[in-house]
């Protein structure tokens, strides 16, 4: 049986699947659930100084709902912990000492100042504690006041607060990024440089969930009026990927430990972000959907896929996706795929059809021999995928590659294998050798 | 029969009120939502094709699910202005439901028919819902329809829509045809069918003229005098005849007539047997059937001369029978009615021809109803038939001129609500064309 357990930065799990800093790591009775379901670490929910910060006691959250009401995307108002700083320290301490072979990770959020910084280190040092998660993501509320994404926005300050907290603590020391910024390699720079010993992305996304039209506000509100919250949930994940790859694969951050977030909700989720470099994963949204048990879903998973891959442990597979993600003036314009519509499955709603009759290349016939029936026009398909995307029965559509010697019946032309990319296309104007 | 245990009230009130209620509960929202997800919305869709009147059923479907019931029941309404009454009695299992493409994969069709209940309800129970059709300038033409059944009320309705002034006679008391008087109980509970008439002739410019019969009290030629056209669409006036002797019994009738009477009555009030023959395969037979069984009857069979494969009412009828506990008995021709029940010959099929096989078989019945199908009866005009019923061309226009006709007293056809609609709206666009052709000439 594969081996899921993780060691990251030192800090040991006995899998890669913590729960994210965020309402279900807020006290110590959750965190208990948490281990008792087998939650392999928690990252505690944000420490702050004291007084506590207070919430709101109307709507936190509103969702996004996929046709059939399943969670696709969640949105959340609620600041860092709204408890007494030694509350939430006594439980840390309790609940590692109770756990001593999970991982318990603090997330830390005080203003731009050392001593701040300082104070609250010395303090989560002294519960035990594994190491500490600096929020510089919290996109509402915090970021009014200088603090979670109004530092994560500026590069010096990431490196200037991380530089403090590698000075005043041997703890380990991840800094959480937030997506509310245009390129996610430069505060993931400013990290490394101020010393981190790894980053976890993302953190949630700037979001308004709707309008409500009968009254005419935005939703969800306090008493009439709305204020932006934080996105999260299955709808975040291929952002949080595309950031993840991009830090994995910057020469000036490769090789950075790192701690995947983002809508991960399965076991393949959570494979996904390991194959693109992550260490560990952090959960929040599909716990709160679903309860802590999801946790074991999630572990059976991945264990019976590594054992079917032939994977002994995390670090077997973990990255081995992060070479394949390149700049798109590296792709092969060479090859060829085309639709394939699998006839024996086909149930004929013809979907495909009229998706590429309007929105693509009319490359799908919807007759043959005066019956309904779709199929690809090989001499109009590009490739595009979109009819994969759109069929409703799984595996009815896949893309084919034309192999060497096939001709694509849409240029003419003959595959002959060669790889060829955008750089040294005729058509582009700045190709190398071009004057 | 003489000793025939005939009688109404063998049940509580309390058996009354829940036999005869909705055989099949309409949606809720949320499970009208849930079910409009399952729409995938197909190309072209098959669904569509297969309904008479052309529903376009994914827009309507889509419309549910995203909680626009209004612009559902303009999908229904505007393509089949009976959409509400088809929802119910539409043999949805072998129409769209059938085509649906999810059968493929999962043997379970989307529910159109409860999703368009769902839809045309919900609109027809918004009190203050906007008007879906709003009727056209007057254009001062006259039409006499006949017949205010499916036919007659689709054909109504895209006349007066068009700004022509209808006048619209039936030889019974109230409107609707069968879907009054022909329909079991519990496929209209909740007195839908003069809803949606009410909602029908909500429109303008329909005058109803009621225990007017075509032949006696109004005849073709005195219409064609004082209107610019005509649309027949009376139905079935006749019941077929078994054949055989039929005793004057008191237990003895048409199976049309206890069904309209159980329409028209409390079903407290109705006579039914303790054990009850149906002869006939078809719809009719069912819904007299099933209803002797709600009624109280212990045994209730339905007869039929032929075998299973030939029975007109579809898979789902049947079973719909025989979970109320009919008995369904095939390869039966009646050849004798007596006092205590029906003498029966089976049958069998024989190089394709139904034969006798010699045996006699004799079961117990205190009434007997007759449900071998229904007839034109001519109303005394020289207009042309076909195979007994009056002959159109495709634009429904009948042998004589200004006349058009549809419905079940048309040749050809299955004698669906559906297709009495389709027949209805359709004669309309053809009266209309020809009454505006003449208007400009």
């Amino acid at each position: 049986m594969a081996d899921l357990s993780t060691n990251f930065l030192g800090i040991k799990s006995p899998n890669p699947f913590w729960l994210a800093s965020a309402p279900p790591t807020d006290k110590e009775i959750n965190v208990r659930r948490a281990f008792e379901a087998g939650w392999g670490g928690v990252v505690w929910k944000t420490l702050g100084e004291d007084p506590p910060v207070v919430n709101v006691n109307g709507p936190r959250y509103a969702t996004l709902w996929s046709q059939d009401r399943r969670v696709i995307g969640f949105n959340n108002i609620e600041l860092i912990t709204d408890r007494p700083l030694q509350i939430n320290l006594e439980e840390i301490r309790r609940v590692k000492r109770d756990f001593p072979d999970r991982a318990v990770v603090v997330s830390l959020m005080v203003p731009v100042n050392e001593l701040a910084w300082r104070n609250i280190l010395a303090q989560v040092a002294d519960t035990g504690a594994d190491g500490v998660e600096l929020n510089f993501g919290c996109p509402h509320g915090m970021s009014e006041r200088g603090m979670g994404s109004a530092v994560g926005q500026v590069p010096e300050y990431i490196q200037q607060v991380t530089e403090w907290c590698k000075t005043h603590t041997d703890m380990p020391v991840i800094v959480k990024l937030t997506p509310n910024i245009t390129d996610v390699r430069f505060p993931a720079r400013a990290a490394k440089q101020g010393g981190a010993d790894a980053v976890s992305l993302i953190n949630t996304v700037n979001s308004v969930m709707g309008v409500d039209l009968d009254r005419m506000t935005m939703s969800p509100v306090t008493d009439g009026w709305g204020s932006h919250g934080g996105y999260c949930g299955p709808a975040v994940k291929p952002i949080a990927l595309n950031m993840v790859a991009e830090i994995a694969r910057d020469p000036e951050t490769a090789g950075l430990p790192l701690s995947g977030i983002g809508g991960i909700t399965t076991w393949r989720d959570a494979a996904e972000f390991i194959a693109m470099g992550c260490g560990t994963v952090q959960v929040c949204t599909a716990a709160m959907v679903y309860g802590f048990k999801i946790v074991q879903d999630m572990c059976s998973g991945l264990s019976n896929f590594m054992d079917e891959k032939g994977y002994a442990s995390i670090e077997d597979f973990r990255g081995r996706a992060v070479p394949t993600v390149k700049n798109w003036n590296q792709l092969n314009l060479n090859h060829v795929e085309k639709a394939v519509i699998h006839q024996d499955s086909c149930i004929q709603c013809g979907r495909c059809h009229v998706v590429c009759e309007d929105t693509s290349h009319q490359a799908i016939w919807a007759m043959k021999d005066g019956k309904r029936h779709f199929e690809v026009n090989e001499a109009e398909c590009v490739g595009c995928n979109l009819c994969v995307s759109i069929c409703p029965v799984p595996g009815t559509i896949t893309m084919r590659a034309l192999q060497p010697g096939e001709t694509d019946a849409r240029t003419g032309r003959v595959i002959d294998g060669s790889y060829a990319n955008w750089t040294t296309h005729p058509n582009n104007p700045m190709r190398a050798g071009c004057a | 029969m003489d000793l025939a245990d005939l009688k109404p009230g063998r049940l509580t009130p309390d058996d009354y009120a829940r036999n005869f209620a909705d055989a099949h509960p309409p949606l809720n929202r949320t499970q009208a939502l849930i079910e409009a997800e399952r729409c995938y919305y197909c190309y072209a869709a098959p669904c569509q094709t297969a309904c008479p009147t052309g529903i376009d059923i994914p827009a309507f479907i889509q419309r549910v699910a995203q909680d626009n019931v209004r612009g559902a029941a303009e999908a229904i309404l505007t393509a089949n202005p009976l959409g509400g009454m088809c929802a119910r009695v539409c043999p949805t299992e072998v129409l769209c439901e059938q085509a649906c493409v999810r059968n493929t994969n999962e043997s379970k069709p989307v529910e159109i028919g409860l999703l368009q209940r769902f839809a045309v309800e919900g609109y027809f129970a918004n009190p203050g819902a906007r008007q879906l059709f709003e009727r056209a300038a007057s254009t001062g033409k006259r039409v006499a329809v006949v017949g205010a059944g499916p036919a007659g009320l689709a054909a109504a309705h895209g006349l007066a829509w068009r700004g022509h002034d209808i006048t619209l006679f039936d030889a019974a008391p109230k409107l609707g045809g069968l879907n009054e008087y022909g329909l079991a109980t519990y496929k209209v509970a909740g007195g839908f069918a003069q809803k949606e008439i009410d909602w029908l002739l909500s429109i303008g410019g329909i005058t109803p003229r009621l225990n007017c019969r075509l032949g006696r009290d109004i005849t073709l030629d005195g219409l064609l005098a004082d209107y610019d056209a005509v649309f027949l669409g009376m139905g079935l006036g006749g019941v077929n005849a078994l054949g055989i002797a039929e005793p004057e019994l008191p237990g003895l009738g048409d199976a049309v007539d206890f069904i309209a009477e159980l329409r028209q009555s409390d079903p407290a009030q109705v006579v039914v047997g303790r054990k009850v023959v149906v002869i006939g395969g078809g719809m009719t037979a069912v819904d007299a059937a099933v209803q002797s069984r709600l009624l109280g009857a212990e045994q209730v069979t339905m007869a039929y001369r032929r075998g299973p494969e030939a029975l007109s009412a579809s898979r789902v009828e049947q079973e719909w029978a025989q979970t109320n506990g009919v008995t369904i008995r095939c390869w039966a021709r009646p050849v004798a009615i007596e006092a205590a029940g029906v003498r029966f010959a089976a049958t069998r099929l024989e190089g394709g021809k139904l034969v006798d096989t010699g045996e006699q078989f004799f079961i117990e019945a205190d009434m007997v109803l007759r449900a071998i199908g229904q007839v034109y009866e001519p109303e005394g005009s020289a207009i042309e038939l076909q195979g007994g019923r009056i002959l159109t061309d495709e634009q429904f226009r009948t042998s004589v001129p200004r006349v058009w006709a549809g419905g079940d007293c048309r040749y050809g056809g299955r004698d669906l609500t559906v297709e009495a609609v389709e027949h209805g709206k359709r004669a309309a666009e053809s009266i209309h064309a020809a009454l505006t052709e003449v208007a400009h000439g």
